[in-house]
């Protein structure tokens, strides 16, 4: 799908950075993809509904961050509720976790 | 048509699967299949679909899917939780078909239904309502619901085995569930050892004598068998060299044989004894156990099974198939007696499924 699908009319959108083995899950989607939202929430579930089924895989009950995942808004370490300006840059990054 | 085996294997580091030849000997590797997730079971839908449970570290629970033998998946888990408010679902421990739908094991314990193929899943409330729950209790891989298995012939009724806290069963579709533990002991409580639940049950099987009151388990206290649907159950470890084990798997056809894996004492390693691999079987109910070691390794074998890592076919003679724990992977054509090494170096291995392919 294209990286600019969804960033339609309004402020800029943000740009999110997906990680190589979340976008594997998802045949079509974008390492780089644009969305829209006041926050990272927000940001999540616009992806959603280009991406069907990304939410589930970032966010658990709560909602909250899956605990192995982490967001980054501007290089800064954030939660779900934090703000996301018109043309944020976004990073979804695995935790070093695992064996 | 020639039929083959296709050996479906869930392994901490993703699915796999092994495709054999019409003579069951020769094996080939494909895998790491579901991204490398970690999988706990793979098992055959009612149109041969494969459907794997499995739950990432990083990216949550999911059911597996792929309807072309395994090279393409889908994944799924819209539904797959406890809400908002409740506990979070970290992975799918089982998948089984029932009667009626697709029903999923999940980590903490609790029991999720499908009606479209895996695709969304609605709570079975009624088990997650049963007065006992707040007082259950993990076992060493935690509070799981790991095992399913359906009646074969009456869709309101199924049983599931939850660790460390026994056997349920429902007559009404999931509404409302019974313990059914009785007669099996929990030597881990100081006093009552036959608590109404609490047991540990490892593995439950039904037997193929078609009337669903027949099953047998692999408890951490025990094996057992119950000739009453388990409304009571009644001890079959002697005979074996331990009580202890995790696997356990069911005749296709006779209802008096099933194959088990002792292993050593939970505290002492959990290993096949004495270094010498060997499966067992009983082809009288639970009356006598023969030990099968052809083939296998009877020296320096210092290996374990897991709990859902052993598997039998539906050809004649049956084949039965299980998977180590450091990674091995063995089977034999002729129900047991003799063995061979169907694959090496696999990741540690956490269930095997025999899917006959025509």
């Amino acid at each position: 799908m294209s990286s600019t699908e969804g960033a339609t009319e309004g402020a800029r959108a943000a740009t999110v950075n997906l990680p190589r083995s979340l976008v594997a899950l998802f045949p079509g989607a974008d390492r780089r993809m644009e969305a829209r939202g006041a926050t990272v929430l927000d940001v999540i579930r616009d992806l959603d509904t280009r991406v069907p089924g990304l939410a589930n895989r970032v966010l658990d009950a709560g909602p909250s961050l899956r605990t192995h995942l982490n967001v980054f808004v501007d290089g800064e370490q954030v939660g779900l509720d934090a703000a996301v300006r018109p043309g944020a840059r976004v990073h979804v990054i695995p935790a070093v976790s695992g064996g | 048509m020639t039929s083959r085996v296709a050996l479906l294997v869930g392994t901490s580091k993703g699915a796999f699967i092994l495709d054999g030849d019409a003579d069951r000997r020769d094996w080939r590797v494909r895998g790491p299949l579901c991204e490398g997730w970690p999988t706990h079971d793979i098992s055959v839908g009612p149109s041969g679909e494969l459907l794997a449970g499995a739950g990432s570290p990083w990216f949550g629970p999911a059911v597996w899917r792929s309807d072309d033998l395994g090279e393409t998946w889908t994944h799924a888990s819209d539904g797959l939780t406890y809400g908002d408010d409740g506990p979070k679902v970290t992975t799918v421990w089982n998948v089984t078909a029932g009667l009626d739908g697709l029903y999923a094991g999940v980590e903490p314990a609790g029991l999720f239904k499908s009606t479209d193929g895996g695709q969304t899943w609605k709570h079975v409330e009624g088990l997650t309502n049963h007065p006992s729950r707040p007082q259950w209790g993990p076992g060493a891989g935690g509070l799981i619901l790991h095992t399913i298995v359906p009646h074969p012939t009456d869709p309101q009724r199924m049983w599931v085995g939850i660790s460390a806290v026994g056997v349920f069963e429902t007559q009404d579709g999931g509404a409302t569930w019974q313990t059914r533990n009785k007669g099996v002991r929990a030597d881990f409580y100081p006093e009552n050892r036959y608590p109404e639940f609490g047991q540990c049950v490892h593995k439950l099987v039904i037997a193929a004598d078609g009337g669903g009151e027949r099953l047998y388990q692999q408890n951490h206290c025990g094996v057992y068998r119950s000739t009453d649907g388990a409304a009571s159950w009644d001890e079959i470890t002697p005979g074996l060299p331990s009580q202890f084990g995790f696997v356990m798997t069911a005749h296709p056809r006779d209802p008096l044989t099933v194959w088990n894996i002792p292993l050593s004492e939970p505290e002492q390693g959990r290993m096949m004894p004495d270094g010498a691999a060997a499966v067992w079987r009983t082809n009288d109910g639970g009356e006598t156990w023969s030990r099968h070691g052809d083939g296998l390794p009877q020296e320096d074998a210092f290996v374990g099974v897991l709990r859902e890592a052993m598997a039998h076919d539906t050809l004649d003679p049956v084949g039965v198939y299980f998977g180590t724990s450091t990674g091995q992977l063995y089977g034999s054509a002729d129900e047991g007696r003799t063995w061979s090494k169907v694959a090496d170096n696999l990741p540690p291995i956490w269930s095997v499924e025999a899917h006959v392919v025509d």
